[in-house]
């Protein structure tokens, strides 16, 4: 029996580290901890609720917006405030083009490396490379010189002795089964999402301001609609935003579907790897009628149990009794013990690090080893992410999600159970950002719609003056970061905030076991998965990147009720 | 002696280019790093004898924007930074490698280049409790970076995080979250921002490395070349503030004309960045331009200066709010006093120091490579 530790989990958001246990070449145990705090829910406390989408922004710059949105959405929530449609619209925009990028940049640039071995492609041809592209997809840059070029820049960088981002990877590890041809195409590919991704996020630079770290606003958006001012969203800005959604509907279809497609297809045994958990959770998002008519999400909202798709569960979170988070294994305490679960509206806890003193080899995982807590529906260990959102789509019976699915598995000769795995994880996020590209296209269409009616209002002026808010008030934000369900809470008093707390994706997924016991997703995914050189564990990175990491989201400091906050210890 | 490594001349030339093509290629380099004509021969010996530098980036407290807005780079584009520019050893978001095979990249370089190579660190420092709010690998933060700053030729904080510790800093900050400037007896480059802007960052590692040298910091560390003006300096709304023409509510007439954002809280006239002249993804636009204040990212503490939405009468320490709401001529010439007050003070101590280890390890680096070219 030998124990890995994978610390820094590289090519995620985060600090990540991850302990299995191995057996015959097989991982028995394994333990996630997310291994950094920063504590923004205490910061956000007595602050103006208006300001709290900037400071939660922070939480992550990965998957910039989500969390500036949920938060908006949070406050809104607890001030009744309806945006306008174009507001909606425009969030809504801004979210598929973060999903785009996000998850293109997932799998060239954190998760492809897994797949694919760099050092292998040195030795392709590239005229079969350029045979295989075109076979693939009409994408354009596909003639054997563009990949003779690719292999030549390729061989000058490992010539040159620096390997820079590449140096130690697990190079002819023999878990890599593509052939050179298709690992040049991957390079190739690596080298140009790199530089398509900066373009697709231009999106949030119109309508807020930047990226990463767009600029939202309670009440709507901050970009006025005027076709009448230079200085405002006009039709030079709008024809910027449909060239863009069209260059990612032509990226996705032909460069990122075609290439999954292609690796996935060499790694069949992936697709019976790393299911974990059996059950599914997912908030929704992208409302056509309105954030406050979940019917008319595009990602319907639900759970699933035990893999049993003819069922979807209703989903409250607004419930005392259905999302409790737990500190059993967490470094933190609450008053009433660390076995109990609470509501994040009633959420306590105070830093309390009980782990070893660093340098440290190896965490006690018998007792508490992380920075993330553990949260739970109805006392249910959950999955949350991509895969998460087609399974609920598709259960819910959602016609385009279930008609690319199964087009998909067509293609691959795998039945709907293959998705339960690492290789379908990774699939289900390529499969979502088809759909989200085209639908991005459609909310595109809406607008202009709009526009033409007449409609240009982007924001409702109403409750924005704290003089007009109710003394006390609470309220949730619900939305699908590109990782997974995400939801903040808000409690407001006097004008300012009076608790905060987040629940995100990765805490879901990356948390480690709860008092009774049950591991979540990362930890139960882990189990089963063949490790064929201990010392080289690529089998480990795989399965944890299908899930997409990001660990500052996951871990942050709940902010308690209470006396017990000026407990916390500050040197 | 390390092994001879390739420049980027000779990555050049390997592809098909020719002699002309290559100082055509510096020229364009020269004038965009902003050294002109007369620094073409700089530019020409540094690309065609140094090998691409060793980099490391440490992550410590920090959300990754940083790391995100840098592969937005347009010019130079990221790829080429990667592979051309810069051997980039240490990076955990993009690097292949993972676990110990990742940290001994960071340790070949640090063992095998001393004094050469740019550590680069996007996040605070947790000081609080022993530091066990932040462990890479079982180590603290504040022990990694006391280890990667010890040999480095130059130190670059990226972003808000690194440079004034950004929101994890903010009150209460409760893990002690610290600028690495704080924590390192050595001279850092600060580059702070919410993140900072792409190109400001390939901009700033490419006048280190190509230009070999730093542009000017102000008493903040901070290049000038990037921070030395306020955003409402050269803020194209900047007219209508001069005029008195001000957005009053979000989506009012006013902002439906693009009128200046001041009275919605708009930090600009106390924000001194590039937004408003580099702009933001490939000059696409900046928070202003898309209707929003600026929230003052790059500034110090500007988490705990609002609310956001207050504007700058009420904003402590500012000088202009007697006369802004009066607007016109006034107001201009209050704000132009507000930028005398805003001394930028050149740290010749500290740009002498970058200086020198830089101009150290080319001096090495041409040895290494003497005769060969």
């Amino acid at each position: 029996m030998a124990r890995i530790v994978v610390d820094p989990i590289t090519r995620i958001e985060g600090h990540l580290r991850v302990e299995a246990t191995v057996e015959n070449g097989v991982i028995t145990d394994a333990y996630s901890s997310g291994t950094m705090v920063r504590g923004i829910e205490k910061i956000l406390k007595g602050r103006d609720p208006r300001d709290a989408w900037a400071f939660t922004e922070r939480v992550c710059g990965v998957c910039t917006t989500v969390h500036a949105l949920a938060s908006v959405r949070a406050v809104e929530d607890a001030l009744d405030i309806t945006v306008p449609p174009n507001a909606e619209i425009i969030r809504n925009l801004m979210f598929c083009s973060q999903f785009v990028q996000d998850h293109v940049v997932h799998f060239y640039h954190l998760h492809a490396l897994d797949w694919v071995d760099v050092v292998s492609a040195l030795s392709a041809d590239p005229a079969e490379t350029s045979r295989i592209a075109r076979s693939l997809s009409n994408w354009p840059k596909t003639s054997p010189g563009y990949f003779a070029d690719v292999a030549q820049r390729l061989t000058t960088f490992v010539e040159s002795g620096q390997l820079g981002i590449f140096a130690n990877g697990y190079w002819g590890h023999r878990e890599y089964k593509l052939p050179p041809e298709i690992n040049l195409l991957a390079v190739a590919h690596y080298l140009e999402a790199l530089d398509w991704q900066k373009e697709i996020v231009k999106i949030h630079a119109i309508f807020g301001g930047k990226n990463p770290h767009p600029n939202y606003l309670v009440g709507g958006v901050p970009c006025s609609i005027n076709l009448d001012a230079v200085n405002a969203i006009n039709s030079e800005r709008l024809n910027h935003v449909a060239s863009l959604i069209k260059q990612a509907v032509d990226f996705v279809e032909q460069v990122y579907i075609p290439d999954l497609m292609a690796i996935a297809s060499f790694y069949p045994d992936w697709f019976a790897h790393g299911g974990g958990l059996r059950n599914y959770l997912s908030y929704g998002d992208l409302p056509t009628e309105g954030y406050g008519y979940p019917d008319s999400y595009k990602f319907p909202r639900g759970a699933i149990l035990d893999r049993n798709l003819a069922e979807v569960h209703e989903v409250n979170a607004a419930d005392s009794e259905e999302i409790k988070e737990y500190i059993a294994h967490s470094w933190y305490e609450y008053g009433a013990g660390d076995e109990e679960g609470l509501h994040p509206w009633d959420g306590e806890t105070e830093l309390n690090y009980t782990g070893p003193e660093p340098p440290y080899d190896q965490l006690d995982v018998e007792s508490k080893y992380s920075w993330i807590k553990t949260p739970r529906w109805r006392g249910h260990a959950m999955e949350v992410g991509p895969l998460s959102r087609l399974l609920v789509a598709h259960a819910s019976g959602a016609t385009d999600v279930s008609e690319v699915i199964t087009e998909a598995l067509g293609r691959l000769g795998a039945p709907i159970d293959a998705l339960f795995s690492t290789l379908g994880r990774t699939a289900a996020r390529g499969l979502e950002t088809r759909l989200v590209a085209h639908w991005m296209q459609g909310f595109y269409d809406d607008l202009i719609t709009n526009i033409k009616a007449g409609t240009t209002s982007t924001f409702t002026r109403e409750r924005w003056e704290p003089s007009t808010w109710p003394a006390t008030a609470q309220g949730v934000g619900l939305t699908e970061a590109p990782r997974g369900a995400l939801a903040h809470w808000i409690k407001i008093r006097d004008g300012a905030i009076e608790n905060y707390q987040l629940v995100v994706p990765s805490t879901w997924n990356a948390s480690p076991r709860d008092a009774q016991g049950q591991r979540s997703a990362y930890e139960a995914s882990l189990i089963g998965t063949p490790v064929a050189d201990e010392d080289s564990p690529v089998e480990i990175l795989r399965t944890v990147h299908s899930f997409d990491p990001c660990i500052a989201c996951a871990v942050h400091l709940y902010d308690p009720d209470g006396k017990q906050i000026t407990q916390v210890q500050v040197q | 002696m390390a092994k001879p490594e390739a420049s980027i001349w000779r990555l050049m030339e390997s592809k098909g280019y020719s002699r002309r093509e290559f100082i055509h290629f510096c020229r364009f380099a020269a004038i965009t790093a902003g050294v002109g004509a007369a620094g073409l021969p700089r530019v020409v010996e540094a690309f065609q004898s140094r090998p691409r530098p060793p980099v490391v980036w440490l992550h410590f407290q920090e959300c990754t924007c940083c790391s995100e807005s840098f592969i937005r780079s347009s010019h130079p584009v990221v790829a080429d930074v990667l592979f051309d520019y810069l051997s980039l050893d240490y990076t955990e978001t993009l690097q292949a490698a993972a676990g110990h095979q990742a940290e001994a990249a960071l340790h070949d370089t640090m063992r095998n280049h001393p004094g050469e190579y740019i550590l680069l660190v996007e996040g605070s420092v947790p000081v609080a409790n022993d530091g066990v709010y932040c462990t890479i690998a079982g180590r603290t933060a504040q022990d990694i970076l006391a280890e990667a700053a010890e040999d480095a030729a130059a130190v670059i904080a990226w972003g808000s995080c690194a440079s004034n510790g950004c929101v994890q800093n903010a009150s209460p900050n409760p893990t002690g979250a610290t600028p690495i400037h704080e924590l390192i007896d050595r001279p850092v480059i600060n580059v702070p921002g919410c993140p900072p802007i792409a190109d400001v960052m390939t901009a700033v590692v490419t006048h280190l490395l190509v230009i070999g040298g730093m542009p000017e910091l102000d008493s903040k560390g901070r290049p000038r070349e990037f921070y030395g003006q306020r955003v409402h300096d050269t803020c194209y709304r900047r007219p209508f503030y001069d005029a008195g023409l001000f957005v009053e509510s979000w989506d009012d007439e006013g902002a439906r004309e693009g009128y200046c954002l001041y009275k919605m809280g708009c930090r600009g006239p106390v924000t001194y960045n590039a937004c408003s002249v580099t702009r933001w993804n490939e000059g696409t636009s900046y928070p202003i331009q898309s209707g929003h204040g600026c929230i003052g990212c790059s500034e110090d503490d500007f988490w705990d200066n609002g609310p956001f939405y207050r504007h700058l009468p009420e904003f402590p320490g500012f000088g202009i709010e007697s006369t802004a709401d009066k607007v016109g001529a006034g107001a201009a010439v209050a704000a132009g006093a507000g930028l005398a007050l805003h001394a930028i003070v050149t740290n010749a101590r500290k740009r002498g120091e970058i200086d020198k280890r830089v101009a150290g390890s080319v001096k090495e680096t041409e040895i290494g490579e003497g005769g060969k070219d």
